[in-house]
Parts: structure tokens; C-alpha cells; sequence
């Protein structure tokens, strides 16, 4: 089991290490192209030097993860106003993101040390520069900087750890990077992964900061042989790095998955089909609800499996019940009608968000249905996913049900679970397609009043997609072909098991086929 | 020809540094400023080159006022040697010394011969240290090489603040004598600021007098001897007669009776 653990981690690594890199240099290639000229002005301006230094500090004391999340509504604003505009629509997922939030985190360093530098320079140097005749230009570029590059070398140094470590944040706004191994590692209780992804970040951020500690010994030594070899050994470490991801980036679809074991499995079935129809893809996994229908819309994701209840309270922001087979039609025609997207079908399971107990307490207090738990709430607490509180079906059990509970807790899915079987909380809120409702001996508890919507599991094409006749043939025959039992065993395998996601798809994919 | 003319430099409110200053050095001459700390003699030096600015007052090289030059390049045609030699600490000795020709634009072989040139002109081995990096030389030789950079680009004036002051007395006597006989060959106009009055009169054509940021007397090494204008002028000029008889008392004591 943790072989096949490893091989599935060795096996995404050049994808992973490859995307980790090029969005690393990028975002430390471009933060230098600005704080080194911004730093040199500021150098020499007091006026200027004070804000640029506060504002990078404050940018410094935004956590890594909200700042590459702010980019996101941030880009699709502008995105909006472009696209009037110029007609030019800007991906507000994915790279670009994670590209400015990773490029305003490695400024500080460069800025402050950049600065410093310049400034703690010798005044006889600087004056001997202008009394052998140098403009202030030739002063900075043959003087000043030569002498400050060790101390500027120190901050790109800083800079390059601190990308190559935050840069593993960016999975969930849809970029990949080694964050990849941890998010869903994390979410999977695969812990192999967890650390593979830990240890590659690691060795990857030590072997640059060793290279660039050889470069800045070479500049304060002077020693053109360490400068050289510095630098040949970044370009290998970066070109090696980035050989894998050679033809892949373009003309590959994009296949999306929420944060959650059944997501990964059902993308993982989607590439596999997609491949045997010759359809060569790439998937995405641990991005937000939301995140994920924006990008489908936008087409930075070209398939995805969204469940029916999710975009008819989210989306659509309805709140009647019309009954399963109703709203599964309306959620389709609205999606074509609005976006252009295609519905190309329930899978043919549901995965409804219910509220579950432990079965013996829920015996003990005779609580069958929501309107049984309603009485008591107000002694219990209630565990959520980190979605689920500020979702619209909460809110249509809290006011359906008048429900309201003495403490409200979000946890990591896997430790949801733990908590409520532990007795740390009373309620949490389940997918009824979870395979351990059955091992944790779960009671569901019934929707008398229908405050929750059906949510029956859809596979959707991206508006270009939907045009793709082979890609919606290839796709087509996983309709209606997967039912609750074998989901439910199949996200068990991956819980329970600690099998990987992609093991379990083929699994999937033979039973599909039978 | 270099003259100043009713030169003043503030620093802010307060004293001037130097106030309503008037001097001509003729050409080829070889003038020392001295006097005590805060007298305004270094600030004069640094206002020939236009590193700071009069506030008031002209001065003006060979007939032109430098106010109206390119400042950059009247710093290129005039030599400057520091009192902290203010060498490139990153730069070899060579390259160095081509600062100003390579701002100038001269030519690869040029400036490496020229280098070559001033590296035996100041006594230094070209193979020996040329490459080396100011740190690996002793103070003597990187003083050497400040005088080297300074007349790099053939400049006919040169500007010395306190050069010799950091070295060791033996290295001093040697690099004035030194510097004495380069400014005798190549026919240099040298102003070379000190507050050692034996420096003074041992190289000096002309010794300027400065107090308070005026001229309290200007004259050849004979003249201030002869008829030292007050008792400050004379007090400074006995100095170095005072510490050769003290010297002579030290070496020889008078026996005990």
C-alpha cells in the first residue's frame, strides 16, 4: 500500500515539480524586475522609501494562502471590466493568480535588503566615484551596486525560500504545485503524500538557496568562477525542471475536482475515458465550489462532476423544491441557456448534503428527522465542512427548521468525521454518498420539510467543450452508470483503504464497463 | 591658473565654513593648505572640483568659471587623492587606475598602457600588482595607487586632501619625496590640503595659512619663516623646530654633573 502510494507520488512529480518551478522563477523573476528598481529609488528618496517599505510589510503580514485567494476575486472583477472593455477576458484562475500574489510576497526581502545596502554603503566610496568623474548613473551601475550585490544576493536569497514554500498554497486557486501532494494528502489521510510533498518543496527550496549562496560568495569574493557556477546550476535545476512540462500545457483539457475523495476518483475516471478517446488532459483538484463553476464558465476548466442542488441554491439561488427530476431538468436548461455549459447527465447517484449523527445517541434522544434535532440544538454542537455554514442550504435548514446550535465548528472533512465519532461534536453535516457513513455507523437524518435541494451528480463541459463533439462522445458513457452503492464503495476504498484515487478510478472504470 | 574670488561656503546656518576667500595658485606651482581642524582647508579643496557648491563667490581655471562647466567633466581633467585613499574596493589595483580613462572612452590598449606606465611611475611592479584588490596592499602602496587613479587621465591639477596622513611616518617621508618629484616631471599644479607643518615645508612652493575659514598668510616656505604675519602664523611655523630640538635633547641628554 505505501509502495503504491510512493509510485502514485513519483508518478505526478515531474507535472507537479515542473508547475512548482516555472510559477517560482516567474513570480521571484518578476518581484526582482520590480523591488530592485523601486528599491534603488527609494534609496535615495525618503519620501518614497517609508510607504514602499510599509506596504511591503503589510503584504508581508497578509497570510500566503488569503493572498493568493484575494486574487482570485480581484482577477475576475477586472476580468469583467476587460472583457467589456476590450473584449479580452484575463484568467482570473490558475497561474496568473498565483503569479501576483507570489510576486508581492517575494518583494519584501529584495526591497529591504536592496535598500539597506545602497544605503549603508561607505560615503568615501560614493564621493570618490563622483570626484574620478562618474554621473550618478555610472556611480550606481560600476560603484554602488557591485558593492551592495552581496547584501542584495542575501534578499533574493530569502525571496526564493519563501516563494518555493508559499508557492505550495496556490493548489487551491487552480494552480498546480507541489501543494498538490499536501492538499490531498491532507484530504485522504495519505500521509506518504503529505510528506512527499513536504520533502520535495523542501529539497527543492534548499538545493536554489545553496545555488544562490554560492552566487552571492561569488559576488562578495569576486570569484567569476563561483558566479558562474551559481548560475549554470539554477539554469539546470530550472531547465531539468521544466522539460516535462514541454507540449503539455497547451491543447490539454482541463479536468476540475473539488476538494474531496469522490472528486479526485470521478476526475480521474473523466481523464481515463478522455484518454482512451485520444483526448490528452490534465486535472485540477482542490478547488473551491464557486472557484470551480467560475472557471468551467470562464473555460480555464473544461470538465467537471457538480451536483444538482449545488448550482440550483448557489447559482440559480432558488430555494423552492420542485422535486429531484425537476430540478435536475431546470438545473440543465438554466446552465445551457445562461453560460452555454452542458449538462451531459447524472452520473446516476446522488451525493446530498445531509446532517448525520452518531446512531446510538440519536436512538438515545429518539431523533429521526431534522425537525426532531431542532428541539435539541441548542444543547448540541454541530460540525461542518469548511464550505458549509456559509452556504444557502444552512441557511435553509436554519430557517426552515428554526435551528440553531450552542457551538458551530469547521474541520477538514476526514476530521469531521473523527470529531463527531470522538463525541467532540453532536451533528455534522455528511455527503450521503461518503463511504464512511457506513463505517462510522452514521444516522442520516431525514428532510421532512425539504429545506435541502437533491443533488444528483452531473458531469458539465466547459461552453468550448460543448461544442466538441468527440469529447462529449467520449464522455457521454458514464451517464447513468455509476450508482449510490459503488460510489459509495469506491470512496471508501480511498478512505479506509488509503488506496489512491487513481487506483480506485480503474477499478471504477472496469465495473462502468461491465 | 587657478583663482578664487570673495569664495564663501555656508553649511547651513551658522559660522561659514570659508568665508569671502581670494587666492591665485600659478600654474606649476605646488601649494599647501594647512592649518588647524575646521580652518575650511579641505572644504576649499572639495569646492575646486565642484564636489560642493560656494555659495557665494567665483572661481575660476585658467580664465574659465568652473560654475559654468559640465561638472563630470571637469572632475575627468582633475586629479583628487583622498585622505582615506578611497579606492574601489571591488576593483583591482589596474582597474583602478582606468577608472577615468575607461569614462573617457580611451581605448583597451591605451588605458593598459597607460596603467602600466603609472605603475612604475609610483613605484609598483605592474606584474606584481595589478591584479591584486586594494585590501591585499599595505596603506603605503594603496596610497600609491590613489595617486595613480588621480593622474590617470593626464591631468594638469591635482587635488590632495590630507593624502599622506594615515601612514606611517618613514612611508609618509617617502611618498611626499615621491610625489614631490612626479609633480616636478610632469609639470602638475598640485593643492595638497595637511595639518603637518613639516609636510608643508618640505614640499611646498607656497604655504597657505588658514584659520576660521580665512587666509591668515600666503608665502614660500622662506617668507613665512622670515616675517610670520602674527604669532599664530609663528607659533605654527616653530613647530617643527620645537620638535627637532626636543628630538635633539631626547638622542642627546646633557650629561649628568
Amino acid at each position: 500500500m505505501s509502495n503504491g502510494a510512493f509510485a502514485a507520488a513519483m508518478a505526478v512529480l515531474p507535472d507537479y515539480l515542473g508547475q512548482h518551478v516555472l510559477l517560482s522563477v516567474s513570480a521571484l523573476l518578476l518581484g526582482i524586475a520590480i523591488s530592485l528598481p523601486l528599491a534603488i529609488v527609494s534609496a535615495q528618496s525618503r519620501s518614497l522609501r517609508e510607504p514602499v517599505l510599509a506596504l511591503a510589510n503589510i503584504v508581508q503580514t497578509i497570510p500566503g494562502l488569503a493572498l493568493l485567494a484575494l486574487f482570485y476575486p480581484v482577477l475576475l472583477a477586472l476580468s469583467v471590466f476587460t472583457a467589456r472593455a476590450f473584449g479580452l477576458r484575463i484568467p482570473a484562475l490558475g497561474f496568473l493568480p498565483a503569479l501576483l500574489a507570489l510576486t508581492l510576497y517575494s518583494m519584501l526581502p529584495v526591497l529591504r535588503n536592496t535598500i539597506a545596502a545602497l544605503m549603508g554603503l561607505d560615503p568615501a566610496v560614493k564621493t570618490a566615484a563622483r570626484a574620478v568623474g562618474m554621473t550618478p548613473r555610472q556611480s550606481l551601475l560600476i560603484v554602488e551596486l557591485p558593492l551592495a550585490a552581496p547584501v542584495i544576493m542575501a534578499g533574493i536569497r530569502i525571496a526564493a525560500v519563501w516563494v518555493i514554500g508559499t508557492a505550495t498554497l496556490s493548489t487551491p486557486v487552480g494552480q498546480t504545485s507541489l501543494g498538490n501532494y499536501i492538499f490531498t494528502g491532507l484530504q485522504t489521510e495519505n500521509w506518504i503524500f503529505v510528506l512527499f510533498g513536504c520533502v520535495a518543496a523542501g529539497a527543492l527550496a534548499l538545493v536554489i538557496d545553496r545555488l544562490l549562496a554560492l552566487a552571492e560568495t561569488g559576488f562578495a569574493q569576486r570569484s567569476r568562477a563561483r558566479l558562474i557556477a551559481a548560475f549554470i546550476g539554477v539554469v539546470v535545476v530550472i531547465a531539468a525542471s521544466l522539460v516535462p512540462l514541454i507540449g503539455t500545457a497547451s491543447g490539454r483539457a482541463v479536468i476540475g475536482a473539488k476538494n474531496f475523495e469522490e472528486q479526485y476518483i470521478l476526475s480521474a475516471v473523466i481523464a481515463d475515458q478522455l484518454a482512451k478517446a485520444g483526448v490528452p488532459s490534465i486535472r485540477r483538484s482542490d478547488l473551491g465550489s464557486t472557484i470551480i463553476f467560475r472557471a468551467l464558465v470562464a473555460g480555464d476548466v473544461d470538465a467537471y462532476v457538480d451536483y444538482s442542488g449545488t448550482i440550483w441554491a448557489n447559482e440559480m439561488h432558488r430555494h423552492d423544491m420542485p422535486g429531484r427530476a425537476a430540478v435536475l431538468q431546470q438545473v440543465a436548461r438554466w446552465l445551457k441557456t445562461t453560460y452555454g455549459i452542458l449538462d451531459v447527465g447524472s452520473l446516476g447517484f446522488e451525493n446530498a448534503y445531509v446532517l448525520a449523527m452518531r446512531r446510538d445517541k440519536a436512538k438515545a434522544l429518539d431523533i429521526e428527522t431534522l425537525a426532531d434535532l431542532a428541539a435539541y440544538a441548542p444543547r448540541m454542537k454541530i460540525g461542518g465542512d469548511y464550505e458549509f455554514f456559509s452556504r444557502p442550504e444552512w441557511a435553509s435548514i436554519v430557517k426552515t427548521y428554526r435551528m440553531h446550535f450552542a457551538v458551530q465548528r469547521s474541520y477538514q472533512p476526514t476530521f469531521m468525521y473523527r470529531a463527531l465519532s470522538d463525541g467532540d461534536v453532536d451533528v455534522i453535516s455528511a455527503f450521503s454518498s461518503d463511504g464512511r457513513i457506513a463505517e462510522y455507523h452514521l444516522k442520516l437524518l431525514s428532510d421532512p420539510k425539504s429545506a435541502l435541494p437533491p443533488y444528483d451528480a452531473v458531469l458539465l463541459l466547459s461552453p468550448k467543450r460543448a461544442q466538441d463533439a468527440k469529447f462529449f462522445a467520449a464522455l457521454k458513457p458514464l451517464a447513468g452508470r455509476i450508482d449510490l452503492t459503488t460510489m459509495q464503495r469506491a470512496n471508501l476504498m480511498v478512505d479506509r483503504d488509503k488506496r489512491t484515487p487513481e487506483d480506485v478510478a480503474k477499478w471504477l472504470v472496469q465495473r462502468i464497463r461491465k | 591658473m587657478i583663482r578664487l574670488e570673495g569664495v564663501r561656503k555656508d553649511y547651513g546656518a551658522g559660522t561659514p565654513a570659508v568665508r569671502s576667500l581670494t587666492l591665485e595658485i600659478q600654474e606649476k606651482e605646488f601649494a599647501v593648505l594647512i592649518g588647524p581642524s575646521g580652518s575650511g582647508k579641505s572644504t576649499t579643496l572639495l569646492l575646486l572640483n565642484r564636489l560642493i557648491e560656494p555659495s557665494a563667490g567665483t572661481i575660476a581655471i585658467d580664465g574659465q568659471n568652473i560654475s559654468a562647466l559640465d561638472p563630470v567633466a571637469l572632475r575627468r581633467r582633475i586629479g583628487f587623492v583622498f585622505q582615506g585613499i578611497g579606492l574601489f574596493p571591488h576593483l583591482t589595483v589596474s582597474e583602478n587606475i582606468a577608472i577615468t580613462p575607461r569614462l573617457l572612452g580611451w581605448s583597451r590598449q591605451e588605458i593598459a598602457a597607460r596603467v602600466r606606465e603609472l605603475l612604475e611611475l609610483v613605484h609598483l611592479a605592474p606584474e606584481r600588482y595589478g591584479e591584486r584588490l586594494p585590501k591585499q596592499l599595505s596603506g603605503g602602496e594603496q596610497q600609491r595607487v590613489g595617486v595613480a587613479r588621480a593622474l590617470a587621465a593626464r591631468p594638469n591639477i591635482m587635488l590632495m586632501d590630507e593624502p599622506f596622513g594615515a601612514l606611517d611616518p618613514l612611508v609618509r617621508d617617502e611618498l611626499g619625496t615621491d610625489y614631490r618629484d612626479i609633480h616636478d616631471r610632469l609639470g602638475l599644479t598640485t593643492i595638497l590640503v595637511t595639518h603637518d607643518m613639516t609636510e608643508a615645508l618640505l614640499l611646498a612652493d607656497r604655504i597657505v595659512v588658514m584659520r576660521d575659514g580665512g587666509i591668515v598668510q600666503s608665502g614660500t616656505p622662506q617668507q613665512l619663516i622670515d616675517a610670520p604675519s602674527d604669532d599664530f602664523v609663528r607659533h605654527m611655523i616653530d613647530s617643527p623646530r620645537r620638535r627637532a630640538q626636543r628630538l635633539a635633547a631626547a638622542l642627546n641628554p646633557i650629561p649628568a654633573p
